[in-house]
């Protein structure tokens, strides 16, 4: 088969059914583009991950003179446990990465910074803010092994996982991310619902040439493969729409909107986009394909 | 060229053989009359030849070839050796003459140039020269006829099959059809041809085939239509 010919019946056969093609450009255009929202939501989700739990620690607060706790009952933390819990600490390499020391009023600083312009900060006094060691581990989901070597002993009010905050957080995100995942699996098969039913109307409107082209001894293939580029190309148009669309929500809500509202996290770059339409068209397509294949081996008997 | 050893026929669902036992031999370069009546069985006959359809038992020759051992995928090569001819034409209705003849050549592969060079012959031949650029719209009956025979004879196939060509054409026009393929006949080519038209067979004094409910109930060479005692 010449490949002209075979262009030049795509072409009619996309031009004959327009209404069909622009039907199946723009929903394979809708449902690529929640495809790949989808997909970006996980990337984005999966780098805040990235970025926080690289960010948690565990907190070890020390006893201040108005500590309640059992283990504060010997008054704020001495030096002497100070210097204990720190050598302790740093006895757990490698499960300890870092250690760092908060004063008083560095804790301060930091309350007044996360409280800003609330009344809280202004009354807040350096005696009311706990001393504390901040401890980065390598692994953080050990998080036991610190908690049974450091909580109830003597100068030690709490300690704490800021990743148990964090799975919460993110137990939320998942759910979204899952939502979004089956609205795109639910977009996706209805393009290949929608193509499928496609190539059947086109596959009966044109049974005139296909039961010629059976007849003069034209091939399976070649019988079949106007049908399935005709698909391809429609999707493939679809996943043009789609990249628009991602291109889009990089351009004007990421980088405009949301990158400046919330500074807390970093969002996904163009890499991550290109990526994304990458396999987002090749979703498409190949979806496409296997629809059109799978309806023309029952609606185009050879 | 065609070969039929004790072919039975039942189509999907129905309880009366199309075809009982049929055994016949058709030479190559023979042409041959296939007669009866309504639902005798000619139409399934010439659907076997093409392998649209398995027979339920027995084997089929057609150009030296098993049909009931032959792949699928060989089907396309077994009909590019067949030219078909039906009743109502079946033209393009959205190409001209000339494009319709080039369609048949351009589903199987061949080159532009190719296509270009045998194309004016064919549509020469079946006496359409002239009319290369119109649409089956603009033509009457038996110069849609010719132009379906033209289609089903560019790729010089060594078999044609025509089932009823004269079925919707007067006698005059008929008269110039079977002129044709009595042309292509005379060419080389095997012409099975089913038909209800007695004047037609009883003119032509060819080898004549009758079914009768799926039998093989006469076959004659130089017959008539009707059966001679
Ligand atoms: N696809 C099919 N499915 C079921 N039965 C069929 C099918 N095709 C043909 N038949 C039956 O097979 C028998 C023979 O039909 P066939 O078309 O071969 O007859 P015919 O001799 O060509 O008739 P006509 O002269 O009217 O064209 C008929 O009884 C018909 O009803
Ligand atoms: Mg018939």
């Amino acid at each position: 088969m010449r490949l002209s010919f075979i262009l030049s019946e795509v072409r009619n056969g996309l031009r004959r059914n327009l209404n069909m093609t622009l039907a199946v450009v723009i929903t394979v255009g809708v449902s690529l583009s929640l495809f790949g929202a989808a997909l970006l939501v996980r990337a984005q989700v999966s780098q805040m991950k990235d970025y926080w739990y690289d960010r948690v620690e565990v907190s070890i607060f020390l006893c201040g003179p108005v500590s309640e706790a059992p283990s504060c009952s010997g008054g704020a933390v001495t030096d002497v446990q100070k210097q204990q819990i720190l050598a302790d600490l740093n006895s757990l390499k490698p499960l300890v990465q870092k250690v760092y020391y908060e004063s008083k009023a560095q804790a301060l600083q930091r309350f007044q910074q996360q409280f800003k312009g609330s009344p809280l900060a202004q009354n807040a006094t350096v005696d009311q803010m706990p001393e504390s060691y901040r401890v980065k581990l390598s692994d953080p989901t050990k998080f036991a092994v610190i908690a049974s070597a450091f909580a109830g002993r003597p100068g030690i009010e709490d300690v704490q996982d800021q990743r148990q905050a964090l799975d919460r957080l993110f137990r939320a995100l998942g759910g979204l991310q899952a939502l979004a995942l089956a609205i795109a699996f639910a977009m996706l098969l209805v393009t290949v619902l929608l193509i499928a039913n496609t190539m059947r109307v086109a596959s009966f409107s044109r049974r005139r040439e296909t039961s010629i082209m059976r007849l003069v001894g034209a091939s399976n293939a070649a019988i079949r493969m106007p049908f399935v580029l005709e698909a391809a190309v429609a999707a493939f148009a679809g996943g043009v729409v789609a990249a628009l669309g991602l291109v889009a929500v990089k351009a004007f809500l990421i980088d405009r909107t949301l990158a400046s509202t919330f500074q807390f996290t970093t969002f996904i770059g163009w890499d991550v986009i290109l990526w994304t339409i990458l396999e987002v068209v090749l979703t498409g397509v190949a979806l496409a394909v296997v629809a059109a294949s799978v309806t023309l081996r029952r609606y185009l008997r050879v | 060229m065609i070969r039929f050893e004790n072919v039975t026929k039942v189509h999907k669902g129905q309880q009366r053989p199309a075809l009982r036992d049929i055994s016949v031999d058709i030479e190559k370069g023979e042409f041959v009359f296939l007669v009866g009546a309504s639902g005798s069985g000619k139409s399934t006959f010439l659907r076997l030849c093409l392998r649209e359809e398995r027979p339920t038992s027995g084997v089929i020759y057609v150009a030296g070839k098993d049909l009931t051992k032959l792949a699928g995928w060989k089907v396309p090569a077994l009909r590019r050796q067949i030219g078909t001819v039906f009743q109502d034409f079946r033209l393009l209705p959205n190409r001209t003459v000339a494009g319709n003849v080039a369609f048949a050549l351009e589903v199987i592969g061949k080159s532009s140039a190719e296509i270009a060079g045998v194309v004016p012959n064919v549509l020469e031949l079946v006496g359409l020269e002239g009319k290369e650029d119109r649409y089956p719209d603009q033509l009457s009956g038996g110069e849609q006829q010719r132009v379906a025979i033209a289609r089903a004879f560019v790729n010089r196939p060594q078999i044609l099959l025509a089932d009823e060509p004269t079925g919707n054409l007067d006698p005059e026009t008929s008269i110039g059809i079977m002129k044709l393929l009595d042309r292509i006949n005379r060419i080389g080519t095997t012409v099975v041809m089913a038909t209800h038209d007695a004047a037609i067979v009883d003119q032509m004094r060819k080898r004549v085939i009758e079914l009768e409910s799926g039998r093989l109930v006469r076959d004659q060479s130089r017959g008539v239509y009707g059966s001679a005692v």
